[in-house]
This record gives structure tokens, sequence and C-alpha cells, in this order.
């Protein structure tokens, strides 16, 4: 035993180990499972494989999904140390308290200025290059701030807006042109709308992208004969063009609204929650680790899982009628 | 055959990435054993550490060999000063000491108590953080460690302050730092110290004309923005309302809208009102250079009121040297408030008792150890056995001797808060700097989270 344990301290063997092992074992699982179904005759074998063809990914998702899950709703009713059951305490305490509601208004800003400002300006960009040689350059450009991790954009973004001129590049602009210098992240609500245009720069790549493969996939023909009839591009875009890319614009909002529902990175490394710019994912954190208060963490998961339920439920709408016209 | 050759070469390529992403990507999480430990020799100066005899306090080393994991907030040259000052210890027993620095001490050892993967020593982030843990089990209590020898040999006060509320000593103080010293350009402020407040204020705002200010006071620090301010807060209340406010205040006994702390907030928003840059400065300039506008030409306030480690920011981020520089202590407010000294320290606790561990945790209390980082500057030790001489600066060496002899000592309140309360006085002090009209809805809220935070 402590052979391989000594093995696997070694990070370089474990990582072998694991990207060769892990494979293995599911191909030999499903070697093993094909073996045993095989045997049984075909009335058996045809409702018992998807099942067990399945049961690795139920097992990983039951475990890492769906236990945590049953597990914070659980402890959302509990006390702080999780010996008693204290009802919707932790409940009222959030939807009490004036930091949590300023939260909460906080993520209600995000939820609607996001997704407008990222759809709005993807899709802007995609119409526009769609018709440019240069169209891959500038798309790969606009896509490379989703390469990096929250955290360096927050860094970045926090070094832009920096209120000395000789640091900041936006006070640098505004020092240049003759003004003063701006407070950017300290001056509520205007740093609300910075930190969402971090945001902003993040994924607006994202949704382009999606965008512009939708944008291809409508027929050419379609937009011709709209041409040749005398629409001009304005009219081509709105009665055309987005009426069929609807489908496509409502997965990239929904993704975007989940992600504006769970923002934490950037609020944490650019302002850390002060100055009005506190947001839900941000509190769970807190009250976890800083204020040791578990049961009012995960009431906030909770009301967290509560907000996005109806998204989720719009993208599986969506998802179900795409299968449906297949 | 084309087909299966490009799918092997593919997943060759897989694994091989994989493998060097992984071995590439740091020991993070958790405090793994044998994670990044700097060179144990960075860049000291040679000087052998006091072992030769261990002249003083004669130590017993036993060869105990195996490992201890320590992590702790220090990085950096910290970082190379606290390996010094283990490095005797190393030699003496044979065993090793595996250090991982971590900037986010509760978040990384709240996660390591519910996990149960916890290193053996660790940094405290304050000693209200480190009753909870003890109380949750995961701290275990330091009974091996003489508590008189140490008690005696650290200012009065002090060694209470690493106790459990069973009276178990669970805690023990590394570094000390002291606080509430008022700092100065010697070119700009050559009368002799005032001896209070009044005469501080009178006599400074004499002084300045134009654009100088009295202050340079700088709140911003990322997560803990608005600590110097607290550190104010708590020298005026000591000095203004006494240690018996300052003690309840700290209990959660004292209310934050009872009329001396209101007293307290108000003196500081005196102070802020003759602050160099206005109140934007105040909140959006990090507190290691808040004070460059004294060192400039011509300066831009008189002051600079921090703690003795802020020495060290004078000479990297404003280029002042030794001797440009001198503080004297935060001057008495009421008569019948004297000799008051706030300080803080870095805590240690123990979360897994070793042999390994225990010695670690006894060779770390020593004078013998405490001196080789004094030597190294930018350290105060709390133990009265390190001379005095030993320290290589002027301002150390008289940190280092208030410290000792001060009447009435008292830890920064604000590292005792339970965390909400500490997390709550922060943001109150941006709040308050930013807009001092607001104090009243501030110091209520304040009052709402301490009856929440000491409740629960």
């Amino acid at each position: 035993m402590d052979f391989i344990a000594g093995l696997l301290a070694n990070r370089i063997v474990a990582a072998i180990l694991v990207v060769i092992a892990v494979p293995a074992v599911l191909v030999g699982y499903i070697a093993l499972i094909e073996a045993i179904v095989s045997r049984l005759g075909r009335r058996w074998s045809g409702a018992i494989r998807p099942w067990l063809w399945m049961a690795p990914a139920l097992a990983f998702l039951g475990v890492f999904l769906v236990y945590p899950t049953i597990a914070t709703i659980i402890r959302s009713f509990q006390n702080r140390r999780g010996d008693a059951f204290i009802g919707l305490d932790n409940f009222v305490w959030f939807f009490t308290r004036n930091d949590t509601l300023i939260a909460l208004r906080n993520n209600a800003i995000w939820v609607v200025l996001l997704p407008l400002l990222v759809v709005g300006i993807g899709l802007l960009i995609a119409v526009l290059v769609d018709r440019v040689r240069y169209e891959s350059v500038v798309k790969s450009i606009v896509f490379l701030p989703l390469a990096i991790s929250f955290v360096a954009a927050g860094v970045i973004w926090r070094l832009m807006y920096d209120v000395d001129p000789k640091v900041g590049t936006l006070n640098a602009t505004v020092k240049a042109a003759g003004g003063q210098p701006v407070t950017w992240l300290s001056s509520a609500p205007l740093n609300n709308v910075m930190l969402i245009l971090v945001g902003v720069w993040m994924f607006t790549g994202f949704a382009m992208v999606i965008l512009s493969a939708g944008l291809k996939g409508i027929s050419t023909e379609l937009l011709e004969a709209a041409r040749v009839d005398g629409a001009n591009e304005w009219r081509v875009f709105r009665s055309i063009i987005l009426p069929l890319l609807a489908p496509t614009i409502a997965v990239v909002a929904t993704t975007i609204v989940i992600y504006a529902l769970k923002t934490f990175d950037i609020v944490f490394v650019m302002t850390n929650g002060n100055f009005d710019t506190d947001v839900i994912g941000f509190r769970m954190y807190k009250e976890l680790f800083n204020n040791t208060q578990p049961g009012r963490a995960a009431a906030v998961a909770v009301v967290l899982l509560i907000a996005i339920i109806p998204v989720m439920f719009v993208n599986i709408r969506r998802f179900r009628q795409q299968e449906a016209v297949r | 055959m084309g087909h299966r050759s490009t799918a092997w070469r593919r997943l060759a390529t897989v694994v091989v990435t994989a493998g060097l992403v992984v071995a590439c990507s740091g020991g993070g999480g958790t405090a793994s054993p044998g994670g990044s430990a700097a060179p144990t020799t960075g860049g000291a100066s040679g000087a052998p550490p006091a072992s030769g005899g261990s002249g003083g306090t004669g130590f017993q080393f036993e060869q105990l060999g195996g490992s201890v994991s320590v992590v702790g907030s220090w990085s950096g040259s910290e970082q190379d000063s606290f390996l010094a000052m283990v490095k005797p210890w190393e030699d003496g027993t044979g065993a090793k000491v595996n250090y991982t620095g971590s900037r986010d001490l509760s978040a990384q050892l709240t996660a390591g108590i519910a996990s149960g993967t916890l290193p053996d020593l660790a940094g405290l982030p304050g000693p209200g953080l480190m009753k909870e843990w003890y109380g949750q089990g995961a701290l275990k209590p330091l009974d091996f460690v003489d508590f008189n020898a140490y008690s005696s040999s650290t200012p009065a006060g002090f060694a209470e302050l690493g106790q459990g509320d069973d009276g178990k000593l669970i805690g023990i103080f590394t570094k000390a730092a002291v606080k509430g010293l008022i700092f100065y350009n010697v070119k700009n402020w050559t009368d002799p110290a005032p001896a209070t407040w009044d005469e501080l204020t009178s006599a400074a705002t004499g002084k300045v004309s134009g654009d100088e200010k009295v202050w340079c006071i700088g709140v911003e620090s990322g997560a803990a923005s608005g600590w110097p301010g607290t550190d104010w807060l708590e020298d005026i209340i000591l000095r203004q309302s006494g240690p018996e406010v300052y003690d309840k205040w700290v209990k959660g006994e004292q209310k934050w809208t009872s009329p001396e702390i209101k007293q307290a907030w108000e003196t500081f928003g005196d102070a802020l009102d003759n602050s160099f840059g206005g109140p934007q400065y105040i909140v959006n300039t990090n507190f290691g250079k808040a004070a460059n506008p004294m060192f400039d030409d011509p300066p831009g306030c008189l002051f600079h009121h921090q703690a003795s480690f802020i020495t060290d920011f004078f000479k990297n981020e404003a280029g002042a040297k030794d001797g440009d520089f001198d503080f004297f202590p935060f001057p008495d407010i009421n008569a019948s408030f004297t000799g008051s000294v706030t300080g803080g320290g870095d805590l240690f606790g123990m979360f897994n008792d070793t042999p390994q561990a225990q010695s670690l945790v006894k060779w770390l209390l020593t004078a013998e150890a405490q001196q080789i980082w004094v030597e190294r500057g930018g350290f105060i030790s709390g133990n009265k056995g390190v001379p005095l001489d030993k320290y290589p600066d002027e301002s150390s060496k008289k940190s280092a001797e208030i410290l000792q002899n001060a009447q009435t000592f008292r830890f920064d309140a604000s590292d005792q808060f339970p965390g909400a309360m500490n997390d709550a006085f922060f943001k109150a002090v941006v709040s308050f700097a930013q807009d001092q009209s607001k104090l009243d809805s501030i110091l209520s809220e304040l009052d709402t989270v301490q009856a929440d935070a000491y409740g629960g």
C-alpha cells in the first residue's frame, strides 16, 4: 500500500495513471455488462441494457449533483450547528436584512443588463461580420476573453478602472480628454454597470460565435428573395433573421441569465462586495467561510436555486420543442 | 490502418497534455505536505543562527525525524524569514518543516476542518476564529507549553489572548505588532511628541497650509478594506473611554450606538475631514501607498497613523530611507486613561497533535528563535527575552520597547470580534469614510450585526 501511495504522490505518475485508468475502467465496464446482457435473452437485454449503460453517469450525477442539492436544502432549514430544525428562520433572515436585499437587487440588475448587452452586441457583431472577408480574425479577437479565467479578467479590469491615471486606462483617457479621474468602482450605482461591463467583455464572444453559427444556418435563398423583393437590410434583419434566430437567441440568453445569477468572481476580485455591489453568490461564500453560518449559506444557495428554476424551465421547453421538430 | 493510427496519436496527445497540465498546476487547495516549500536558505546573509551552543535558553533538541506541515499567511521575504527561524529546529531534530503560504486563511482552514485535511500547525486569523475552531474540536490544546513561563516572558495580557474560554492555551504568538503609532517625515515635523490629542491637533492644524492636510489616510485593502480605520477607532476608544469600555466593546456588551462609541467615530471623522485627498482618495487608496504624499515635496500631509510594520512600505512604496521618518505613540485623549498601547500579533495553533508539532511550537516560543527573525528585520517579538539591541533599526527597537513597557496593553479589538462583526466593522469604516452623514444608520446597522453575531 505504501508503495502505491508513494507512487501516487508523484503527480506526473498520478496524472498518467488517471488518464489511462479512467477510460480503461469505463471500457472494461461496458465490455463486462455487454457480456452479461448478451447472455440474458432478447426480452431482458433490451430493457436492462440502457440502464446499465447509463449507470456510471447516473451514479456520478447522483453523488455529485442530487445528493448535495438535497443535503443543502435540508441544511437550509437547520440552525448554525446543524443539530436542530428552525423552519424558515434562515429565509426570513435573508429577506429582512438590508445587505442581503441589496445583493438581491444587484443580481436583478445583472440579470437584466448582462443578457441584454451580451446578446445585443454579440448579435450585432455576428451580423456585421458575416459578410466581411476578415470575419475569422474579428471573431477570434472577440472570442479571446472567454479563454481566460474570471479572476484574471477581474484583475485586469481592476487595473483598468484604477483611480490613478498613471495606472488606470479609463482614467488616463478621461484625463487626456481634459476631465477629472472618475472613481469607477466606488461610486454606486455606476459601479454595478462597470462590473457588468466586465461580464459583457467576457461573454460577447460566446454569444457571437453561437449566433453566427445560427446565422449561417439561415438559407441564403430566403435572404436573397427578400432583397430582390425590395426589402432593405433593416427589414431583412427584423422580419427574417430575428424570427429564425429566436431559438438560438433564447439558448444564449438563458445561459447568460444563469451566469448573471451565479456571478461571484468578478465582484469578489474587483470590489469585494463593497460600495453596494454585493451579489448573492458572494453572500453565500461570506456566510459560509467568514461568518461560519452554514445554515444561512445553504438558505442563500436555495434562493439561488429557486431563482434559476424558471430559466431552466424555459430552456428545457425549448429543448423539447427542438426535439419534437426533429 | 490510417484511421487507427490517427486515433492512437490523438489518444497519446491527450495523455501527454493531461499529464503536463496536472504536473504543472501548483499544489493548490488544502495544504498538501510537500507543497511549494521555498528554499530554506533563501537569500539569508549567512549569519549562523544563534545555534552556536544555543547560548542562553539552551533549548533541548531531540532527534525526531519526520515532518511537520505548516500553513501561514507569510509569503516572499516574510516566508524566507520564517523558514530561517525554523532552520535550527530542523537541524536539531532532523525533522522537516513543510510550509505553505495562503492569503485566505479562514477559507482554507474552514474547508480543511470540514474535509478533515488540515496542516499540523497553522497561522490563525484571530482570537475570535481561534475560539470557534477550538469549540468545534479542530484545534488542540497546547497543554505541553509551560503557561507561566510563557506568560511571564510576554507583556501583560498577551499570553491570555491565546486561551480558550476554558482556560486552556490554544494559540501562541509568534510575531507581534505595535499599533497606534503616528509616523511623520522628520523634515516636516521637528516638534517634540505632543502629550495629548488636543495638543496634537492644534499644533498640526497651525502648521499646515494650502493643500497640505494633517493626516494621510487610505483604507483600501481588497477583501479587508476598511481595517486601517478600525485601528484608528480602537486607539481612540481605548484612550477616550478607557479599557473597561474597550473590553465590553470587544465582548459585544457595549452597543455601537452608545455615546462612547459614537463619540469615537466623530473624533475619527474630524481626522478624516482633515485628510489628504478627501473621501474618494481615502476610500480608493491602498493602505500601503496611503502615506506617499507625506514624503512628497511639497508634502501632502504631516502624519500617518499605522502599526509598526508600515516602515517596510515607506521604503518600498514611497522610496523613503531609514532616518527619513520617525514616530511617536498615539497621545492620550483623556488624562485618566494614560499609557495605553494597542497591538496585534500572528497567532499559531495546532490542528494535529504530533511530537514534531509539539516540539516546533516550543521552539517558536523561545527568545532564541524569535531573535533570528528580529535580526532579519520587520519583526517585533513579544518575548521580553530578546535583547533590545538585537533590533536592526531604531524604529523596530522603539516599537519593541513600547510593547514591552506598556501599562495598559490591549489586543486589536476587531481581530477578536466574531467573523461577521469584524466584516461589518470593516464595511462600516468604508461607508463612513465615504459619507460621514450616514453615521447613525451605520451604527444601528452595526448594532443589528452585533446582536446577531454574538448571539448565535
